[in-house]
């Protein structure tokens, strides 16, 4: 038996059939070829699946892909626009916010997420938001710094994309 | 112009860079294992074992190969008409691909699903009926030697006994003595539990075996790609120049996936009976359960000193629990790898150990986990019992280290177990951490704390690394000589192709090696393409764990370096026309001497050395060079901790308020890189403290087997990181350079209990094990400490 699920990745429209207990992250990694998002736990500990569902940053190891039928999803492949960085992944690079990189897709898209809503954030309120994912080589320090970063330079940032005001 | 007259030097290799390879990893390019997908690729599953040891009496399949999606299902018996039922592990013992026999830990394999897609795989596991016949299982390493303990490794003829090694270090009768007129001894038993380096990315592997060509490519997670090659080649029978190991991105290693493990064998024969490539990834229960554990040793420490503080010797007995094969990725002559720097840090007139390992029915085991072959534990052991003597003679622990570090000028040190520190400024290490901490400061406001009834412990950690295996002469692994291969190739216009046969999980060798030539050469490291992890592309050598890249590879990289400069300065000498002795060279660039104007940059030399330029005699054309790089000695990178926590009475949690960490790992190739080791090493040593466990009931079952049990550090636990650093160069090293991966792992666990235990002063205690949860600590303010890892209450 399968089912019908037509979803908005990164702005594309998909429409699969897929077995109604697929899960929603082996739908984006294997039949949809997105593999930025990882799979790490199975348990919604880690984190490493983390993309953004209606806005909303969701482990995407615990949810089917029939769930997200009919709605948005946006992934680490979905931040760069028009061959520019988001400033959340500029500064990763910048503040050496990743290692083995396993992690930072999920990192990303939680950090995002936070700049949107709360466009000032202190390092409390980053450790707070990305507690409920994992990393394993950074110690978080270099992460708050990241974010930290690209709070500093999203201004910047925006008014190089969209030109002076 | 430079002062010398000549064109400005190349910039400098060394120094804060970012990294080329987060290019890919934030745009979510990274090609991990389980992102290949290759046409007409199945998926594998492992079926395990639910008991920790039981007979087999059959396994049926017929249900699962009747399963509409699955191609083969493999069990021990077709893989031992392969002669693929056993394999080779590191330590020279043998470990079931797939068992045959016996099942001698839960999780172990029992049997392979090969099938069109992942789910149906798993689905086709269930099919499979297996009858097993349980046995008496030995979850406790205190009872293995028991008379009578079941007997687990009957598969080895003549065998009657749990034992698996004895070893010892060090001079037993002059340690004795010193012992018998000491004016002060102190004892204590401790166990570092049983943790497992859990990196994010399971294990995993896709295989390809190509019957035309007669050709096995492998995609696998692993840390030492060439020794994969060669063992491979010995277990399949397939000749080694017909197999190419490819490590791609690794997310994340940690000693986890230095050894092969049964998947990877299944997934191989999976492809050379089906024809097919196969991929399989384990799942993070799978990786828990059955991957590389870490540590599980069993230690009583004694400590022989004088009363005015000054520490005389120490004696260890360890009794290792290796789990149910042996299975330790470690340089052969060492079974209980470089446990023999338990002398730490202080100058001692006698030491003694002695090691004894058992089977267990427990996975496989106990090297890894950034662990430098087990020197985590010999840290833990020495400063938790010199915390220890600091509470039995009334002093203060910084002091009492103070005391008995070793000074600069005894450089190189011999220890007393016979091991060459190279350098070191201890007490400067430890002076620049307290002020760093303020540690007056803190001792003040903890009696202040005390008085009002709150719990604040300090708690410091000095400890001495031995990275970087090593001299081939002392070590090998499986009989290979620890020496690395590297390849550099300057192109004709000038840029270059650097070729490791170590292997980053995170470390950023595509930076850090790039930077190294660029030191050395002058070609800037963005002109410096770094190929690894991948066997068909690369020199041989034995890969990266026991933070041995830049140790051995770094040293490679520097000498291979060089080398291309005596050749471009030969080329150099002919494109001027001068005697080679007359140049001289600046980073980047020969020229004559006394005339700096006259001279060629290494972009000239190279497209001369590709052109019709007549060279001197034995000197050939283009511009390369090779070298096998024979550590002479391993480096001694060391460093001081100080961690500063807050205990809560009545629930028993611990808060890490501060860590401060002054590491000295040598000459820093790139300080942020460096930097971001140490973070993530103190992020470990905060889980292993207080969070990380693999404990067994008293029948054997695992109780760590998924991310809801097996509690790792996040942002909350963890403090913001306070670095400092002091650099005493190797002096034996190219570039100076001692590694830096794995020291905070090393040295962070004790600081952070005798953190813990310092807060529990005034309940009086002297002793807990890890890992210090709130249970833990509850229980050790009651003063009945939990014996950690085993489900079985306190002894």
């Amino acid at each position: 038996m399968t089912i019908r699920v037509a979803v908005s990745v990164n702005g594309t429209e998909y429409v699969r059939e897929v077995e109604p207990r697929l899960l929603l992250i082996h739908f984006i990694r294997d039949d949809l070829g997105l593999t930025g998002s990882h799979w790490g736990c199975d348990t919604s500990n880690c984190g490493s699946c983390v993309m953004w569902l209606d806005g909303r940053p969701v482990k995407s190891c615990t949810l089917l892909a029939a769930m997200a039928d009919g709605r948005a999803v946006r992934t680490v492949e979905g931040l760069e626009r028009n061959g520019k960085l988001d400033p959340v992944q500029q500064g990763f690079i910048e503040c050496h916010g990743l290692q083995c990189g396993f992690c930072t897709s999920g990192m990303l898209m939680t950090a995002r997420w936070l700049l949107d809503h709360h466009p000032d954030p202190d390092e409390a309120q980053i450790r707070e938001v990305i507690s409920g994912q994992v990393c394993r080589c950074t110690g978080y320090e270099n992460i708050v710094r990241s974010v930290r970063w690209a709070a500093e330079h999203e201004g910047a940032s925006r008014m190089a994309e969209d030109g002076p005001a | 112009m430079t002062g010398a007259g000549g064109p400005p030097t190349a910039e400098p290799g060394f120094g804060r860079r970012h990294r080329k390879e987060d290019q890919r990893f934030i745009r979510g390019r990274g090609l991990y294992v389980d992102d290949v997908r290759l046409p007409g690729m199945l998926y594998g599953a492992v079926l395990r074992s639910p008991y920790p040891h039981a007979r087999i009496i059959a396994v049926d399949t017929i249900a699962a190969q009747a399963h509409p999606k699955v191609k083969a299902v493999i069990t021990g018996e077709t893989l031992a008409g392969l002669n693929l039922a056993w394999m080779p592990t590191l330590s020279g013992d043998t470990q079931a691909v797939l068992a045959t026999d016996k099942v001698r830990f839960q999780g172990q394999e029992v049997a392979f699903v090969v099938a069109e897609d992942r789910y149906s795989a798993r689905d086709a596991l269930e099919l499979i009926v297996v009858d097993y016949e349980p046995l008496p299982a030995v979850a406790d390493a205190r009872r293995a030697l028991d008379p009578g303990a079941p007997l687990i490794r009957d598969d080895q003829p003549g065998r009657t006994t749990n034992h698996i090694f004895d070893w010892e270090a060090g001079d037993a009768r002059r340690a004795d003595e010193v012992f018998r007129d000491a004016e002060v001894t102190v004892a204590q038993d401790m166990l570092y539990p049983r943790v497992h380096p859990a990196p994010l990315e399971t294990c995993g592997a896709v295989a390809d075996f190509d019957r035309v060509a007669g050709k096995l490519t492998i995609w696998a997670t692993t840390q030492a790609p060439h020794a994969h090659r060669t063992l491979y080649a010995m277990v399949t029978g397939v000749p080694e120049h017909k197999i190419r190991v490819i490590s791609p991105d690794i997310g994340g290693g940690f000693g986890n996936k230095v050894p092969i493990y049964p998947g990877y064998v299944c997934a191989i024969a999976g492809s050379m009976i089906t024809g097919q490539p196969v991929k399989w990834m384990e799942d993070r229960s799978e990786n828990l359960m059955s991957t590389s554990f870490a540590r599980d040793f069993h230690m009583r420490g004694e400590l022989a000193a004088s009363r005015d503080g000054r520490i005389r010797a120490v004696r260890v007995t360890v009794l290792a629990d290796h789990g149910a094969f042996n299975g330790t990725a470690q340089p052969s002559k060492f079974p209980a790898g470089f446990f023999s720097v338990f002398t730490g840090s202080y100058d001692l007139e006698a030491a003694y150990c002695q090691v004894t390992g058992v089977y267990t029915n427990k996975a496989p085991g106990g090297v890894a986990y950034s662990c430098s072959f087990r020197i985590t534990e010999a840290v833990y052991l020495v400063e938790r019992m010199v915390d220890l003597l600091a509470l039995e003679l009334d002093l203060d622990p910084a002091e009492l280290r103070l005391r008995n570090l070793l000074r600069p000028e005894q450089f190189p040190y011999t220890c007393q177990t016979g091991w060459v520190y190279d350098s070191g400024d201890y007490p400067r290490t430890l002076r620049l951490a307290m002020d760093l901490a303020g540690y007056e400061g803190l001792r003040k406001e903890q009696q202040a704390e005390r008085e009002r009834g709150h719990l604040m412990g300090i708690g410091v950690s000095f400890f001495t690394e031995a990275v970087g295996a090593g001299p081939r002469k002392h070590m090998d692994i499986l009989g290979f000589g620890m020496a690395d291969g590297v390849e550099l190739r300057v192109h004709p216009t000038g840029t270059a192709v650097l070729r490791i046969s170590v292997q980053t999980q995170g470390q950023g060798h595509e930076t850090t090696f790039a930077q190294i030539v660029a030191e050395e050469l002058g070609i800037p490291a963005d002109d410096v393409e770094v190929v690894h992890g991948d066997t068909d592309q690369t020199p041989f050598g034995l890969g990266t764990y026991g933070s041995r890249s830049t140790p051995v590879s770094g040293a490679a990289t520097a000498i291979v370096a060089r080398k291309v400069r005596e050749r471009a300065r030969a080329v150099a000498s002919a494109m001027l026309e001068v005697d080679p002795a007359d140049l001289d060279w600046e980073r980047g660039r020969w020229y004559v001497r006394g005339d700096p104007d006259q001279g060629r940059t290494i972009a000239e030399i190279a497209l001369a050395a590709h052109s019709d330029l007549e060279l001197p005699d034995g000197v050939e054309g283009q511009l390369d060079a090779t070298c096998v790089y024979n550590p002479p000695n391993l480096t001694y990178p060391c460093g001081a901790y100080i961690c500063v926590v807050d205990v809560d009475p009545g629930t028993g949690k611990v808060r890490v308020r501060r860590f401060i960490a002054v590491d000295d790992c040598g000459v820093r190739i790139n300080p942020m890189i460096v930097e971001g080791q140490v973070h993530g090493g103190l992020a470990d040593g905060i889980g292993m403290a207080l969070m990380e466990l693999i404990a067994f009931d008293g029948d054997g079952n695992c109780l760590g087997g998924s991310f809801m049990d097996y509690l790792l550090p996040t942002s909350l636990e963890c403090p913001s990181w306070e670095l400092g650093e002091t650099v005493t160069p190797s002096p034996h090293h190219p570039i100076g350079a001692k590694g830096v991966g794995e020291s905070a792992t090393v040295g962070s666990p004790p600081a952070v209990v005798n953190a813990v235990i310092d807060a529990l002063r005034p309940y009086g205690v002297r002793h807990a094990d890890m890992p210090l949860t709130p249970a833990q600590v509850w229980r050790a303010i009651q003063g009945r400490p939990l014996r950690t890892d085993l489900a079985i209450g306190p002894e």
